[in-house]
């Protein structure tokens, strides 16, 4: 059987990604249907997310999917001494999708190796969290009406923030031009700088983060400079407020500029911008519901036309 | 026959294994398994090589490998000869290549890696660009292959 697995973005090409995102349009349409009914997917969070697990439990449960799993850890075999394989080879005589979330890197892959049933990668420590991937590029599509030829400015942690890395690679395929702004301790890795060059991707680095720089963007993806990435602290004292984003920083934005975030935010954004048209952050979190819809069913097999032929949606 | 030289039989069938480093010899034998054959193997250590100083090499009666197993010895032993021997006569020589992938040999860097942490055999892929390094294929950590770890009893896939 063919493996219908999502693991990593990157094994999407361009028409894919416009498939799926094609798909999730359809469900911000419709979000309530029965399209799923009689399927049983399963959530097991190796490690807790609570937001992630509940976006994906609320797609499965908005489409007529039943929902199994685990959220914390601690209750699993795993704890016991189990592997994973047992795990999910148990799991997979109950569920016909496994979603799942893991604290090691590279589990996803091999979960959907060995799995009779598809696996959805909810995150895998730092490595890949495809889930996430898929609503950024919807909410830019959303707010851009493409994503071709876009000026993304991706801001803070551009070193461990797997968002970014994710987000880079997947715009491989529509022509964008990258400016990272970040501090030197948290810069953007010299491997996805090569990847870069060697995709066509042009990028810029910015030194300052100011209403001149920001003037330039189409999409500004800001992330969480986190206190304990730093190995100087005073370094971070320093460093910290230089990549907050302020209300008056976007009196030269363009009209069609939106500010993104994956969240939690703690303080990288000023809450006065909350209420200004550029905040998109959280339109982005609930599109996550509809990215999650169009994942959960294309695993499942279920096709485009499907969706949009599909008669039982409620009202 | 001078004395000193070392007395070896001929071999009529088998693979013959020159020029292995002599600090890479054991890795060797734990790659190719060969404490667990029955045919006739002969091991030499610490022998003279006008190219290399000192070298080992290993003959290896009635067994011959596969491309696929051979060119897993480049991880370890990568200026490594061979020789196919038939009826006493050399009928191939060549080098081992660096294959495609590296499977169950190699022990991933990061801790955090899968692999590391479950009972499952690791998979690398070299990186096209630059072929002193390799690629999990779980966790995509990149590392150079000089620094990773061979697994105590490897197992070729």
């Amino acid at each position: 059987m063919e493996n219908r697995s999502l693991v990593t973005i990157a094994d999407h090409t361009r028409e894919k990604i416009l498939y799926l995102l094609a798909m999730a349009e359809q469900f911000e349409l419709h979000p309530n249907r029965r399209i799923l009914d009689g399927r049983v997917v399963a959530t097991l969070f190796f490690e807790p997310s609570t937001r992630t697990r509940l976006s994906f439990e609320t797609a499965a449960n908005r489409l007529g999917a039943r929902v199994i799993g685990f959220a914390d850890p601690k209750v699993t075999s795993g704890t016991k001494g189990e592997t994973l394989k047992d795990t999910i080879m148990m799991v997979s005589n109950y569920a016909d999708v496994i979603v799942m979330r893991h604290y090691l890197e590279g589990a996803a892959r091999y979960a959907s190796e060995i799995a009779p049933v598809p696996v959805v990668n909810a995150g895998d420590g730092a490595n890949q969290h495809p889930s996430q991937t898929m609503l950024d590029l919807y909410t830019i599509y959303q707010t851009q009406h493409r994503l071709d030829n876009l000026d993304i400015y991706l801001v803070g942690d551009l070193k461990y923030g797997r968002t970014v890395h994710s987000l880079l690679m997947a715009m491989r395929h529509f022509n964008p031009t990258f400016h990272f702004i970040a501090p030197d301790e948290l810069s953007m890795p010299e491997s996805y700088k090569l990847y870069c060059r060697k995709m066509g991707i042009q990028y810029v680095e910015h030194k300052d983060f100011d209403a001149e720089v920001i003037a330039g963007a189409d999409i500004l993806y800001m992330t969480r400079v986190q206190r304990e990435r730093f190995t100087d602290l005073m370094e971070y004292e320093r460093v910290k407020d230089r990549y907050l984003l302020k209300l008056d920083m976007l009196r030269k934005a363009k009209p069609n500029m939106r500010i993104l975030h994956p969240l939690p935010r703690v303080n990288e954004i000023e809450y006065a911008i909350d209420d200004d048209t550029h905040a998109y952050y959280f339109q982005q979190a609930r599109n996550g519901l509809f990215a999650r819809q169009a994942i959960l069913c294309d695993v499942l097999g279920i096709t485009l036309d499907q969706v949009i032929n599909d008669n039982t949606i409620i009202a | 026959m001078k004395r000193q030289e070392l007395i070896v039989s001929a071999l009529d069938h088998g693979t013959v294994i020159d020029h292995i480093p002599c600090d890479r010899l054991f890795e060797v034998i734990r790659l190719l398994h060969l404490q667990d054959m029955t045919s006739k193997v002969t091991i030499g250590y610490n022998l003279k090589s006008a190219k290399m100083g000192t070298k080992s090499i290993i003959k290896i009666a009635d067994r011959f490998f596969t491309d696929a197993e051979l060119n897993q010895l480049s991880v370890v032993a990568p200026d490594v000869t061979l020789a196919v021997i038939r009826d006493y006569e050399v009928v191939e020589k060549r080098q081992v290549s660096m294959p495609h992938e590296i499977c169950g040999i190699i022990r991933c860097n990061n801790p955090k890696c899968i692999t590391n942490n479950e009972p499952m055999p690791t998979l690398f892929h070299i990186v096209d660009e630059d072929p002193s390094l390799v690629r999990c294929h779980y966790c995509n950590h990149e590392q150079d292959i000089k620094q990773v770890k061979i697994i105590p009893s490897p197992s070729l896939c």
